[in-house]
């Protein structure tokens, strides 16, 4: 059944159970996005240093979709880089608008592969994306405030 | 009830859609073949611009454009049909208000009442026209049942406010506002009324004269008309005082090189080449409904109602918004943790199309505590086996998300 293409298990249990729930009291880069097609709201924190995410937490509450997304989000990019970040937030948006996204199935990235099913659910990509976008407006802000070293390190050969 | 009214509407016969139900009308209702056949024969043999041209055509056109604003003012008992303006919508039916009247009107420092009750469209405009004109914007509550609390729009009243708006049914709720009483104790207190009746029009029979509304607006869409019409009705003794709010074509007198004078009302509010054939087939929309008459579809529509609350108040860990009783054909829901769409997502893989998310009324959600609920709206199409199909899907989705929600 179509339905379970989308409430996949990883989903159920980010859901039931998400991950680094919660408010970073030392965050550089902090975010409120609404989903406007439902009202569900999203608050994302961030600690982001030489070009790097340290921590991140997402607070909030929405349906299955969003929060899943975002529970699984804050795994994927703490202590990554960020312009690695934004790639995969291409990805991961590609993936559940068409489907398609061959960087991460070559990634076997089962985590991020489990919101595949959410193409077949037009209405629901904005769900998928929200805490994605929260992310992207969140660290766009944070570089407009600090220039260095975040965009001035393409390569991130710092660390 | 009504019955066999499914096969007069082609959406359902469609074949994506044999399986449809559809419970989302007070979104948009779905229209009858006679609706899109009179829109098809406008334009397949009467097209022309209204208005401007000296030939038969063009004046078939002028008649067809007047005649369905002729049977607009019938049906809702205006008292003459230049109380009818067309807009796209009730949407900018309110804006027009905003712009042509209160602009002119409203002081600073006076007081806009609107209710917590309010769609965004009858809300948002309020609150631009509060900060254009620096007037303060006050609110009438609902209780825990969703009615107005009536003692403190009393109270709101001696603060002599310069506008009241409000809607005659919550697209959230399921209200139904006492319009007529509430309207007599504002003009008693010297304050003109905007009614918003986009949900109340096709589901009951509307009477502006003997509600004494002096403004009112409402959607053709929600009505078995097309999408793109909408209607502003202006009590007469407003139109001295309401402005246009596009200028341009056809909505002119004489144009000179500085100076332009106005057309007339309705004219004067429209300007540019209008929607001719949205009003042919709101007009064939009314015929359609006067018809089956107004009293059968607000009795069908309550039948459905009754049954859909009774059914779902039965329904384990369901939460149920708005009045107990003398409820709209619209339900607003939540069943336990199931997010209303993920409930939205399950039930239309059954085929059943329910609204969830806020319906444009984020400070009824904010008031009821919630993001979002699920609902279900019914129409003259409707019938007791759709009611009973949603009452099953949501006993599935209990089941499918009662795993681990």
């Amino acid at each position: 059944m179509a339905l379970d293409q989308l409430y996949q298990e990883i989903l159920l249990d980010h859901y039931k159970q998400p991950r680094n729930k919660g408010v970073l009291d030392d965050a550089n880069v902090r975010l409120e996005l609404k989903n406007p097609f439902c009202g569900d709201e999203i608050l994302l924190t961030l600690r982001v240093a030489d070009g790097f995410v340290e921590d991140v937490a997402f607070a909030g509450s929405g349906c299955v979709i969003s929060q899943a997304s975002a529970s699984v989000m804050t795994e994927k990019i703490k202590g990554m880089r960020v312009a690695q970040v934004r790639e995969m937030a291409e990805q991961f948006s590609e993936l559940v608008k068409t489907g398609h996204a061959e960087a991460v199935s070559a990634q076997e990235d089962d985590d991020l592969e489990a919101f595949r099913g959410v193409c077949e659910f037009p209405t629901r990509v904005k769900c998928a994306m929200l805490a994605w976008r929260t992310l992207l407006q969140g660290l766009e802000h944070h570089e407009h405030a600090h220039p260095h070293p975040v965009a001035s390190n393409p390569s991130g050969a710092q660390k | 009830m009504l019955t066999d009214l499914r096969k007069e509407f082609p959406l359902f016969s469609a074949a994506a859609n044999r399986d449809l139900v559809y419970l989302d009308s007070a979104a948009t209702a779905q229209r009858p073949q006679r609706v899109i056949t009179a829109m098809n024969d406008f334009y397949a043999q009467d097209n022309a611009n209204p208005h401007r041209g000296a030939y038969r055509l063009a004046e078939r056109a002028t008649q067809h454009y007047e005649a369905a604003r002729a049977k607009v003012a019938a049906f809702i008992h205006a008292a003459a049909a230049e109380e009818i303006i067309f807009t796209r919508n009730a949407t900018e039916a309110v804006n027009f208000i905003a712009y042509g009247w209160a602009d002119h009107h409203v002081q600073p420092g006076e007081v806009i009442l609107v209710t917590e009750l309010e769609h965004h469209s009858n809300l948002v405009p309020w609150q631009m026209l509060a900060q254009r004109r620096g007037a303060i914007l006050k609110y009438i509550e609902f209780d825990d049942q969703g009615h107005l609390r009536l003692d403190q729009m009393e109270e709101r009243l001696r603060e002599r406010p310069r506008l009241l708006a409000l809607t005659q049914v919550s697209n959230a709720l399921g209200t139904i506002n006492p319009v007529a009483e509430i309207i007599a104790r504002a003009h008693e207190a010297g304050v003109v009324v905007v009614v918003d009746g986009a949900q109340s029009v096709p589901h009951m029979r509307v009477d502006v004269q003997s509600m004494q509304a002096d403004f009112f607006v409402f959607s053709g869409h929600k009505m078995l008309g097309p999408l793109g019409i909408g209607v502003l009705y202006a009590n007469q003794r407003h139109h001295a005082g309401l402005q246009p709010v596009l200028y341009g074509g056809d909505m002119i007198s004489s144009v000179d090189y500085h100076h332009s004078d106005w057309n007339d009302m309705p004219w004067k509010m429209e300007a540019g080449t209008q929607h001719v054939a949205g009003a042919v087939g709101l007009a064939a929309a009314i015929d359609f409904l006067g018809e089956i008459g107004m009293e059968a579809v607000a009795e069908h529509d309550h039948t459905l109602t009754r049954h859909a609350l009774e059914q779902l108040q039965k329904l384990d860990r369901i939460i149920l918004y708005g009045p107990r009783e003398n409820h709209a054909a619209v339900i607003s829901f939540n069943i336990g943790a199931i997010h209303p769409h993920d409930l939205a997502t399950f039930l239309d893989q059954r085929g059943i199309a329910i609204r969830s998310g806020h319906h444009c009324a984020q400070l009824v959600m904010r008031k009821l505590g919630v993001a979002a609920t699920a609902r279900a709206s019914f129409y003259l199409y409707n019938t007791l086996e759709d009611v009973d199909r949603l009452i099953d899907g949501l006993n599935a989705a209990k089941e499918y998300f009662g795993k681990w929600l």
